[in-house]
This record gives C-alpha cells, structure tokens and sequence, in this order.
C-alpha cells in the first residue's frame, strides 16, 4: 500500500512538472549553430525589447541533425518550429511543395527587398516566389601564402586557372618542411568533397544530368576534372587528404602547412584573424580557379529563415525573421562586434560600407564571387536543374554522398578514376531507377 | 618458482585492466580535450600534457542553458524508468509464476520489436504525437522511451523473478494472500536487488537515448543528447566545447553509475552462478 502511495505522488510531481506555463506567443526558431547564428541568437534580446509579446526558444543543432528534424517536421506539417533555417537545396523544393510561406508579398516596405543580393535571392525562390530571407550567403576563393609566392618567384594572376593552381602548387609543394603545395577537400560527404568536386567538373564542361535527365558521370568531362582533382592532390596535397573537411583544412592552412588552399569564402575572416591564424599578414586572396568555363567554378551557398506553413504564429515568425535579416541587424552586429563578424554575402548595402570594405580585404572578391555565380546555368552545356555544387533535387544528398564516396576511394588508390567514375555513373542510375530523380 | 595458477590470475588481471582501460579512453579523452584549446584539440599530435582551461566550460554556458537541457534528462529518464516499471514488473510476474506455453514466444516477440530500426517507424509516431499535442513534450518523451526500454525490463525482471522459490508464493497464497498482496509484500522486496540494477539500466538507456529525443523534442523537451548535438559543426572548430559539453551530458549519469555500481553488478549477476 505504502509503495502505491509513493508511486503516486512520484506521478503527480511528474505531471506537475511536464505542465509548464507559457507567455502568449512563443516562436520555436530551429537554427544551425555556426558563428553568426550563435551571434544572432544573443542579440535577440534587442529584438524581445522591441517585441515584449514575444518570446523566442532556440533550437541550435548541428547542420545534418537540424536538416533531419526540420524536414520530418516540415513534411508531416508538425508544427514544432515557426520558424526553420534552410538552404538553397531545401528552399526551392520546400517551396515547391508547400511546406513554406511564400514571402515577397508578406515584407514590410522598409524591408528593402531589392537590396538582396540577385543570386542569393534566386536560390531562396521557386517560380519567383521568394521562401526564405537570406541571413548569409557565400562563395568559393582561392586562398594562397603571399610569402611563399614570392619566395618561390610565383605571381598570382586576377584569376587564376586550374593550369595556374598545378603550376604553383608543384613550385610551393615542400613536404620536407610540411608544407604541401594545395589544400582540397577529400573527406567524402554532398556538403564536404562534392561540393568542391562539383565545382571543378563544372569548370571543366561536366554537368551531373544532361536536358534528358541522364546521368553524366562517366562523360570525358568528368573524367578530366576527377583526374585532374585526384593528380593534383595526390602529388601536391597533405597527406591523407581523404580525411580532410573543411574545419581540418582550416587547421591546416592557419598553420601555415598549405601554400593554397580553394574554399569557402567563409574561411576568408578566420584566416586573416591574427588571434587564430599564424597567418593571417600573409595570406592572399583571389577568385576560384576556372578551366575551360568559368561557369559554376565558384559555389553559392546560403542560409536563411524560412516559415514553415505549419508555423501557429506565422505573423510574429515573419516580424522575427525581417529582424534578423535587415540592414538594421547588420548595423548592429557591427556596433557590438566589429564589421568584421557581420554576417556577409546578403545584401548590397554591405559591400558599399567604407568600414566594412577597409576590415576585410576580402569582401569585394566575396560580393564579385556571389555575384558571378549562377545557379541556373552552372556549367557550359544546358542542364535540366539549378544549382552550382548543389543539383535541387532531393535525391541529391543520397548520390551526392554515394558519388562522395566513391571519388574518395580513387583519391587514396583504391581504385582507379576510370574504375570511380564508371561506378559513380551506376549508384546515380540505381538511385534515379527507384525514386525517379526528376521529381 | 611461480606457479601456474598464479600465472594464470596475472594473466586474468592484465586482461581484465586492459579491456577496462579501453573501455574506459574514449571517455577519459572526452573529460581532458574538454579542458584544451581548440587549436590543441584537432591538432594531428596527441597532445596529453598542456595548459588546462576553463574557456570551454564557460563557451558552452553561455551558449545553452545545461540546466534546463539536464532537468529535461533527469525527468525522461526517471519518468520513463518509473513508466515502465509500473507496466513490466505485473507483466513479468504473471509471466514467470503464471506461464503459458505461448510465454516464451511472446518474450521473444517482444525482444523482437527491439531490432527493428527506429526510424522506420518515424513517420507514424511522428503524426501520432502531432495529433495528440506530444511533440517537443517530457511526457511524450518519456512515453517513447518506456515502450523502447519495456521489452529489456520485462526480459531482466522476468528471470529475476524466475530466481524467487514459487514455495514462498504459494505459502503466502495459503494463507489468503491475494495477487497484489503477493507482488509487492513478497515478490517486491525478495527482488530488489534485481529491481534495483534493471532500474539503473533502463534510467542509463533512457538518459543515451538520441534518436527520438532529437527527433520528437525542440525546444521545452529537449535533453542533454539534444544539447551534445548543439556543439558538433562542420564548420569551424569546436572539438573542444564538444568535448566539453559532452563531459557536462555525461557527469551526472557517470556519478550514478558509480555510486551504484555494487548494486548494479550484484543485480545483474544475480541469478547467474547457480
């Protein structure tokens, strides 16, 4: 009898505790948990000043996990999230589907629409309806050591191409001193090597699918870009290449073990932080390389918030996320932490502000590059689909990984490039037999 | 001249340290990169002796409130433990003292249930949470990780209840003991110890649980595997702080395990040597 009282008041307490009251309107923002976002999440208080009525709760995960939860979210209409943080990959096909509030008509005139950078609004779009506000948008550069240029008599031209980047790399490679001629991405993942990866077969002439919607993986395009990638890296890159993802080519080149290294124009203010990198007073900027097309040789990437139909407050989730994406949050990011940690690559008024162009070298290269790529023609044939080192569609994730994978395994002679390419070409037909890529 | 008992008790002792001292690394690697820079924390050399620093530490309470993550914890996994006891322990009873010749094909359906991967009933249990206001809730959560934990529970208290003598049940029986009576004034108290670590076990699963507590949690319910994963990044550094918060997730349920662990053992070997 005692035992049951107990396990009563045991229950009742539980009951107690999972009810919780709540404040009348309470947006649940799911966000990716990079630097800027973790910024924004902090100066929302200046946002609970200006909106009393609202309160906000943050979701901050890892990129895949938020990706996971908001698309199961979104797809069952759950409601869990008012407002989600999406990219160009999700934006157009979410919109397709109707999962998101279309925008464009919902944004207050002082939003300043038109100040929106062109790529990175078309990336937020389908059927020109706008389903995301971006709230930082980035390209690819070519980062490279201005010492050992010099040292080793190198110049680097306005834009360089894929023969230049060979060139240089064989001159500045010296692994006796741990220092190796060019940094790629090897480690395998859609977001990781084939992001890159899909860059250098776009320069080259490749494309993934051609107007039929026929893989195009094993076309001498491909070949060319994935041999020249696996050559280029195997003579001239770290070692174990294959294991390198962003964050250790960071490392990397901070340390000063890479004389180039083409990336993220996100890695641009890491580099030329002097508190994190031992090399920031000598590390120069240029334009991603180009081969035979400069189509699509620099990637397009954004992350924006977005309302999911399901949302319970969808006035207050749009009042939130104008917030955080107007020039006013830009202002204020600037006067707490410096022009340096604004978040980059969005808007037009950024690139004109005098003490944002004198802190970072690189913000003219970064807005050039945005502004060059275009995602509806990423490389020199026509292609069915948009996207730069993306294709949206939803199965690419799964080949983009698949393919990851494989271009891998031929990085680290496992198999040959033929052997890689032949097989990527088959995993991208399998996966377009049974889900029907096109939709 | 050593003898060749004694040689193979060495022999036993150095493999037995050596398991736990592998078993033990990864963990004592999570506590010390907590307390390195970021920089030391991806560097390509091990580095096992530097300048220790708090910044993580304090990076990660900045950034989330541990607390409320480690409530929400506290709250799944005892409430689950608790939610599930309440249904297994009457149902390994009638199993183990009344058995039909179907018992041990329902254990093993029940067993079963458990090899089915997760997320292929994602979809469904997402909706049905949707339609009954469980999403982002401790109470669905902890629902959740009671009907995982129920068929290990049912299993574990199942064979301990085998081990207590029917004699004793049935003398009580005679002397006008009811079913209720006989579970909690006899059954109960004579099982504790197995009670006791099957308890243990299921907070320890509920509290590692990752996949629905990502899956079915936002903001409110979410718990400290839901705050791990807030740390982890492709893009930047952050080993250090993941390490961090990883000591933070996992502090509370390591003190418990060690400040049971005589309980723990002696309930799972129970029964073991006859």
């Amino acid at each position: 009898m005692r035992l049951i009282l107990l396990w009563g008041v045991f229950f009742f307490t539980f009951t107690l505790v999972c009810a919780e009251p709540q404040p009348p309107i309470t947006l649940t923002i799911a966000t990716v948990n990079n630097g800027d976002m973790i910024q924004m999440q902090r100066l929302s208080k200046q946002f609970g000043q200006q909106h009393p009525d609202i309160h906000l709760d943050w979701v901050v995960l890892e990129e895949n996990i938020l990706r996971q939860k908001t698309t199961t979210d979104a797809a069952t209409h759950g409601g869990q999230y008012d407002v989600v943080t999406i990219g160009p990959l999700e934006a157009p096909i979410w919109g397709r589907r109707g999962w998101l509030l279309p925008l464009g008509d919902k944004l207050s005139s002082s939003y300043e629409l038109g100040d929106l950078l062109k790529p990175i609004r078309d990336g937020a779009s389908y059927d020109k309806k706008l389903y995301a506000l971006p709230f930082y948008g980035e390209s690819s550069l070519t980062y490279y050591r201005k010492d050992l240029f010099r040292k080793a008599g190198l110049t680097m031209p306005a834009q360089p191409t894929y023969g230049d980047i060979e060139r240089f790399a064989k001159a500045l490679n010296d692994p006796a001193k741990d220092v190796y001629g060019v940094c790629l991405r090897g480690k395998p993942g859609w977001g990781e090597n084939m992001a890159y990866v899909t860059t250098v077969a776009n320069t080259f002439g490749g494309r993934w699918f051609d107007e039929a919607w026929k893989p195009q993986l094993n076309s001498p395009e491909w070949h060319n870009a994935i041999g020249y990638y696996v050559n280029l890296l195997q003579k001239y890159g770290p070692p174990a290449s294959s294991s390198n993802g962003f964050n250790e080519l960071l490392t990397l080149f901070e340390n000063g073990r890479c004389g180039m290294w083409i990336d993220a124009t996100v890695a641009a203010g890491a580099l030329h932080n002097g508190k994190q990198s031992t090399v920031a007073d000598r590390v120069g900027f240029a334009p991603a390389p180009v081969a035979i097309t400069p189509r699509g040789a620099q990637w397009l990437w954004f992350w924006g918030f977005a309302v999911p139909l399901s949302s319970k407050h969808p006035a207050a989730a749009l009042k939130f996320i104008e917030w955080a994406t107007s020039k006013e949050y830009i202002q204020l990011v600037a006067k707490t932490s410096g022009w340096a940690a604004i978040p980059p690559g969005t808007r037009q008024s950024t690139y004109r502000q005098p003490e944002y162009v004198a802190t970072a070298p690189f913000a003219q290269l970064t807005y050039k590059s945005i502004m060059a790529a275009d995602p509806l023609h990423p490389t020199k044939q026509p292609v069915p689909y948009t996207g730069i080192q993306v294709v949206v569609i939803p199965a690419f994730p799964t080949i983009g990984n698949q393919v990851g994978q494989l271009i891998a395994a031929a990085l680290v002679g496992d198999m040959s490039v033929d052997e890689a390419l032949r097989k990527a070409q088959a995993a991208v037909e399998r996966v377009e037999e049974r889900t029907g890529i096109p939709q | 001249m050593i003898s060749s008992k004694l040689r193979q008790k060495w022999a036993v002792t150095l493999l037995a340290w050596s398991v736990a001292l592998l078993l033990a690394f990864p963990v004592f690697w999570i506590v010390l990169t907590g307390f390195k820079t970021e920089t030391e924390a991806i560097s390509r050399v091990p580095h096992f002796f530097f300048h220790p620093t708090l910044e993580n530490y304090q990076a990660v309470g900045e950034r989330a409130n541990y607390f409320h993550f480690a409530w929400n914890s506290i709250v799944v996994s005892l409430g689950s433990t608790f939610l599930a006891l309440l249904l297994a322990i009457p149902c390994s009873y009638a199993m183990a003292f009344f058995p039909t010749k179907r018992t041990k094909d329902t254990l093993l359906w029940m067993l079963s249930t458990k090899m089915m991967p997760s997320v292929g009933v994602l979809v469904p249990i997402y909706l049905i949470f949707r339609d009954t206001g469980l999403l982002d809730t401790k109470t669905g959560l902890l629902a959740i990780d009671a009907m995982l934990n129920l068929p290990i529970i049912i299993w574990m208290l199942y064979t301990f209840f085998k081990e207590v003598p029917r004699e004793v049940l049935e003398a009580a029986r005679m002397d006008g003991a009811g079913p209720l009576r006989e579970l909690y004034d006899l059954l109960l108290p004579l099982s504790m110890p197995g009670i006791a670590s099957t308890s243990l076990l299921a907070i320890i699963l509920a509290w590692n649980e990752a996949f629905w507590s990502l899956t079915l949690t936002a903001a409110k319910a979410a718990p400290l595997t839901a705050f791990i994963a807030s740390f982890s990044s492709p893009e930047g550094l952050f080993y250090a702080k993941l390490s961090a918060a990883s000591t933070m997730a996992i502090a509370p349920i390591l003190l418990l395990g060690w400040a049971s662990q005589k309980q723990l053992v002696r309930g799972l070997t129970f029964g073991a040597v006859k």
